[in-house]
């Protein structure tokens, strides 16, 4: 069912309604997840899916336009020496880095998101916010990353976190939004579960756990418990929403673990990066290391793999 | 609600490479003799049976099959044993149990690829629960071996004398565990037979009991099937006798002890409820009916075979079971990502297969994952019956297979006098995100186990053992010392 | 301190620096103070650490920062670990047997101590998850609730440790302490320090958390007042105390309400002195109440 069609229908979710989440039962589940033994071959194209799914990101106050340009040389040339890589889903940085990463990455497929809305804390008018959006669309960005007001959230203001994250969902226009729930500040995964709920029915194209600025960010658990409200809500609706989880997952065995997660929750559908990313910084070495060992035998070296 | 084409799909794309654990590490023999007076010894009549491997009906190893002579010896040994064993300073017969703890923990991986060679259990299941548990059983019970008198205030306690102890096949090693533990920690001594068609890790346990220095005849390990069990249990020369197994064979047991003045514990069948409220963390409550009853291809007593679900959530229940059987993957024991494992033999496949036909007999909608099954082996796919009525025979007796009879309720008292409607007493479930609610339903289920949003916990420290049908005695805690103790004044 | 001498080839022995044990590290004492212990000739043995207030300081913040990870642990992950102890402390079995005859102990006397702080542990590492089993409740009241009472740890204890009974007396105040989930700071035998110092090396090879137990050497005179006043410690166990201190510990503790566990007189050599009462000392009675209905 197309985005569209259901749009009419947005509407802000009774979360008293919404199914509770035990939160021993979810660490049984991951550590069951992580039980599994994932090797040779589907190890191999575990990887290249991982690689394809990355948002190579850098959100620093400290990033430069010459920083920008070499992380998005690194999203085309992940390592040109081995054979057959994909490229990364999408380049993640500040609105105001957006003009330099397409000009950078230029028609290679390679989506650029940006952060807006006041990114990380939101703490602005939602004036700001929209402006901050539609800077960042303006300037090319095809995905946009907004975060909830978590405050407002706390405090049960739940007609305003909704109203707003439809107000940036229109901002967008073509570009796909992705709302962080900033799921370290939300406390139990009840409440996870709730801001999910709220996220999709406000119309969003995925939901994405941290901004990496707080911790915990994302944690098999929180993104389970996100995992088991988009089957719900696509069982209810029809509608697919994505899954971004973001922050702290350095390490191919994590990023494989969240795979099997993926597959035994959701299913195949979701198994494309049009549907799941990793939102991460130092994955992909990681990952690079992992497939040059498959193939060699050998463990490597980071020494060998460029850090952009 | 959803619409057939909001199906979830996990069938092709991506799937997981075999991962078969190493096997190159574990020794099994060729023959198994009988383990008596602390040696390896041959049967009197010479006659030996084969153990199999389920998954591929390949031969394991020969087994020794002791008679009633047999059975007379190690009784022998036993009570030879026991003089000395009962007056150690109590210290250090713990020492010598921790020992047993320490060296099954450090033997951990080769106990469990044997556990899963010779019982078609998946090696997750063997590796992550079976073994470990044990050495946590041996470990519990080492500590108390010293402080038996504050586990029985106001009461002097002695040992009962030499133990006859059956275990089935379903939990071979872990069953050893629970019944040697708590004997030895009291101060008997025992003659152990595990099930015909899963002796290895007893046999093993044997060797690792030698290597502990524990002096002879403490522990005698007879292997054989119903007929050495009856040698066990006929024998005048035995204290105590503790079986696991079937109701009917418990039922034999208890008749055949009467006069006797021999004391016993029985840990029968089960036919448990799992009952899920419309308030439950659906999702959780899904992965415990999983658990509860496909834990062990269901070969469990206190599995959670009948499914209670309250009609507001049946449907999202019954459609999220459906998606995560779709994810279980049966087959090969050793593969590391196996859920579901061979069924145990022959015999107990056709059991189960039986009660699929009657399931549909009467009625009932059965429902089966598509995954595929190995060609050679015993094998049966996760299966649920809905439509089910409390009169049907796959609610009412104990199928011993992953095979989950569904029913639905609308209240509280309706579930309640459903899951009590049954012989049965050994456990039950609870699912509900409201406290009072899991008080009430646990003190209203007549079981010995009722387990709260979450099922087939395990542990060393909890009782277990059944109400009504389900046994007599609890094995596991404080209250597990009960059933190895003479109360003094 | 012993040369060990091949046949043929006379060397020195290294000598080994005996510091004090703070949150899993072993620095000398921040006020580089010492005292030095002598054999009964009058020959150095070791030049001991004399702890400061500020290292007790140091080792209360220690024990506070691990105290509620250790309580977390599960019971058979305590008792796991305090077997580990055992285990250890048996493999340098003999370590411990010459320290003691350097401090004066008869061979045999040495060798029987040892063994029995072994066995003590064990039996220390059986009540890990028993102990809670024989003391904790479930009560029958009256109205429609399920009520339950379980122990849980008091917290930080601060251990005066025997004066006699250098390693023995030591290991028989600490494990009960921390088999309930309490995190130490002990105060060794001011006259037999020197097991009390190997035993921190013991521990420290054992996976026992960093900061559940801290060992100080030092005079006791100097710092039983700071163990007695300090107010983040929740109960104090003074060992073989005078009336005098007695009465002055007490006061002390009142402050800030401390429990205060006098152990006098007690024959550590005696299998009677083990019992799962050293456990329930330094813990704390919690009673839940909650509704039954639907």
């Amino acid at each position: 069912m197309s985005l569209s069609a259901v749009t009419s229908t947005f509407k802000l979710p009774d979360l008293s309604r919404i199914p509770t989440v035990d939160e021993v039962g979810i660490n049984e589940r991951v550590a069951r997840f992580q039980s599994r033994s994932i090797k040779s071959a589907s190890k191999v194209e575990a990887l290249k899916l991982i690689l394809s799914m990355i948002d190579l990101t850098t959100l620093e106050g400290q990033d430069t336009p010459g920083k920008v340009r070499q992380l998005c040389q690194k999203a085309i040339h992940l390592h040109d020496s081995i054979p057959g890589l994909p490229h990364v889903a999408a380049v993640c940085v500040y609105p105001t880095m957006v003009k330099v990463a397409k000009k950078a990455l230029g028609d290679r497929g390679i989506n650029i998101a940006s952060v807006a809305t006041a990114f990380p804390s939101g703490q602005a008018p939602l004036s700001v916010k929209l402006d901050d959006t539609r800077m960042a669309v303006a300037e090319g960005a095809n995905e946009i990353d907004m975060v909830i007001s978590r405050g407002e959230f706390l405090a049960g203001n739940y007609g305003m976190v909704f109203d707003e994250i439809l107000a940036i969902k229109e901002a967008c226009g073509d570009a796909h939004l992705k709302v962080i729930l900033e799921t370290g500040e939300l406390g139990t995964l009840d409440r996870v579960r709730q801001a999910s709920e709220l996220a999709m029915h406000a119309g969003a194209d995925f939901i994405k756990t941290s901004t990496g600025k707080i911790q915990p960010a994302a944690t098999m658990q929180v993104t389970l418990v996100m995992l088991q409200a988009i089957r719900d809500y696509f069982a209810a609706t029809g509608r697919m929403v994505g899954m971004k989880p973001a922050g702290g997952i350095a390490h191919s065995k994590l990023a494989i673990h969240y795979l099997v997660m993926l597959r035994e929750t959701l299913g195949n559908a979701w198994m494309t990066p049009q549907w799941f990313r990793f939102g991460a910084s130092s994955l992909a070495n990681d990952v690079l290391m992992q497939i040059r060992k498959q193939a060699t035998g050998v463990y490597q070296s980071a020494d060998y793999f460029s850090k952009d | 609600m959803a619409t057939p084409e909001n199906k979830l799909a996990f069938d092709g794309g991506w799937q997981y490479s075999p991962a078969p654990e190493s096997t190159d590490h574990v020794k099994i023999k060729k023959t198994y003799e009988l383990f008596i007076g602390g040696e390896f010894v041959a049967p009197v009549q010479g006659k030996y049976f084969d153990t199999i491997n389920p998954a591929t009906e390949e031969k394991l190893s020969k087994v020794a099959l002791a008679s009633a002579a047999d059975v007379d010896k190690a009784v022998k040994a036993a009570r030879k044993a026991f003089v000395g064993w009962s007056r150690l300073k109590p210290a250090e017969r713990g020492k010598y149990i921790f020992r047993i703890a320490r060296i099954l923990q450090e033997r951990s991986r080769e106990f469990a690829v044997i556990e899963s060679l010779d019982g078609g259990k998946p090696i997750r299941e063997s590796r992550d629960v079976d073994v470990p548990l044990a050495a946590a059983h041996f470990f519990y019970y080492a500590g108390w071996a010293d402080k038996l008198e504050y586990a029985f205030p106001g009461r002097a306690v002695k040992p009962l004398g030499v133990a006859g102890q059956i275990i089935p096949w379903n939990f071979p090693l872990l069953m050893a565990a629970w019944k040697i533990a708590p004997a030895l920690a009291c101060g008997n001594t025992v003659v152990l037979k595990p099930a015909e068609t899963t002796p290895l890790t007893a046999l093993k346990l044997a060797e690792v009991i030698a290597d502990a220095g524990l002096p002879p005849g403490v522990v005698n390990i007879v292997t054989g099937a119903g007929e050495t069990g009856a040698a066990i249990v006929n024998h005048p020369g035995f204290d105590k006798i503790a079986f696991t197994g079937s109701t009917d064979v418990g039922r034999i047991i208890q008749k055949a002890l009467a006069g006797s003045n021999k004391k016993y514990t029985l840990e029968l069948g089960g036919k448990a409820a799992n009952i899920i409220f419309a308030d439950a963390a659906i999702d959780e409550a899904v992965e415990g009916i999983v658990n509860g009853i496909f834990f062990n291809q269901g070969h469990v007593c206190c599995a959670g075979s009948r499914l209670l679900v309250q009609e507001p959530v049946a449907d999202a229940v019954i459609r999220k079971l459906r998606d995560r059987m779709e994810t279980l993957i049966v087959g090969d024991p050793l593969d590391k990502n196996t859920d579901i494992g061979a069924i145990n033999s022959k015999q107990q496949l056709e059991t189960i297969k039986s009660y699929l036909a009657i399931g549909q007999e009467e009625g009932s909608e059965m429902f089966q994952s598509s995954c595929a099954v190995p060609k050679r082996g015993y094998w049966c796919r996760p299966t649920i019956f809905t439509g089910v009525s409390q009169s049907n025979r796959v609610v009412q007796e104990e199928i011993f297979g992953p095979v989950l009879a569904i029913q639905t309720f609308r209240t509280f008292d309706e579930a309640l006098i459903k899951a009590n409607n049954t012989p049965y007493g050994l456990s039950g479930g609870v699912w509900t995100d409201k406290g009072s609610k899991i008080f009430k339903m646990t003190q209203s289920i007549r079981a010995g186990v009722v387990w709260a949003n979450t099922f087939n916990k395990f542990d060393p420290t909890s009782p277990f053992g059944g109400n009504k049908e389900s046994g007599v005695g609890r094995e596991g805690g404080m209250h597990g010392l009960d059933a190895y103790l003479k109360l003094g004044g | 301190m012993a040369n060990t001498t091949k046949k043929g080839a006379k060397r020195l022995a290294v000598a080994k620096t005996y510091k004090i044990f703070i949150g899993g590290q072993f620095p000398r004492t921040e006020s580089a103070r010492y005292y030095a212990l002598e054999d009964k000739h009058g020959a150095v043995i070791a030049n001991i650490c004399r702890s400061s207030r500020k290292d007790f300081r140091n080792a209360i913040v220690a024990a506070r920062g691990a105290q509620a990870g250790w309580a977390k642990a599960s019971a058979y992950l305590r008792g796991q670990i305090l077997y580990r102890i055992a285990e250890m402390l048996e493999g340098r079995r003999e370590q411990f047997v010459a320290e003691l005859k350097l401090q004066g102990v008869a061979q045999r006397t040495a060798e029987k101590e040892v063994d029995a702080t072994i066995d003590r542990l064990v039996y220390f590492a059986g009540w890990a998850d028993k102990y809670q089993q024989v003391f904790s409740s479930v009560n029958p009241v009256a109205s429609a609730h399920f009520n339950f009472s379980v122990l849980e740890p008091t917290g930080v204890v601060a251990i005066l440790a025997p004066e006699k009974s250098g390693l023995l007396g030591l290991v028989s105040n600490i494990a009960p302490a921390i088999v309930g989930g309490n995190a130490c700071v002990a105060l060794a035998s001011e006259s037999k320090p020197l097991c009390a110092v190997s035993f921190a090396e013991v521990l420290h090879a054992s996976d026992v958390p960093a900061g559940v137990v801290n060992i100080l050497t030092g005079y006791r005179s100097e710092l039983t007042g700071q163990f007695a006043s300090h107010m983040d410690v929740n109960a104090i166990i003074y060992c073989d105390g005078d009336r005098q201190t007695d009465r002055a510990v007490q006061i002390a503790a009142a402050d800030n309400i401390k429990r205060v566990l006098r152990r006098t007189d007690i024959d550590w050599s005696n299998d009677s002195s083990q019992h799962p009462y050293l456990v329930r000392d330094t813990q704390e009675v919690k009673t839940t109440w909650h509704p039954i209905g639907t």
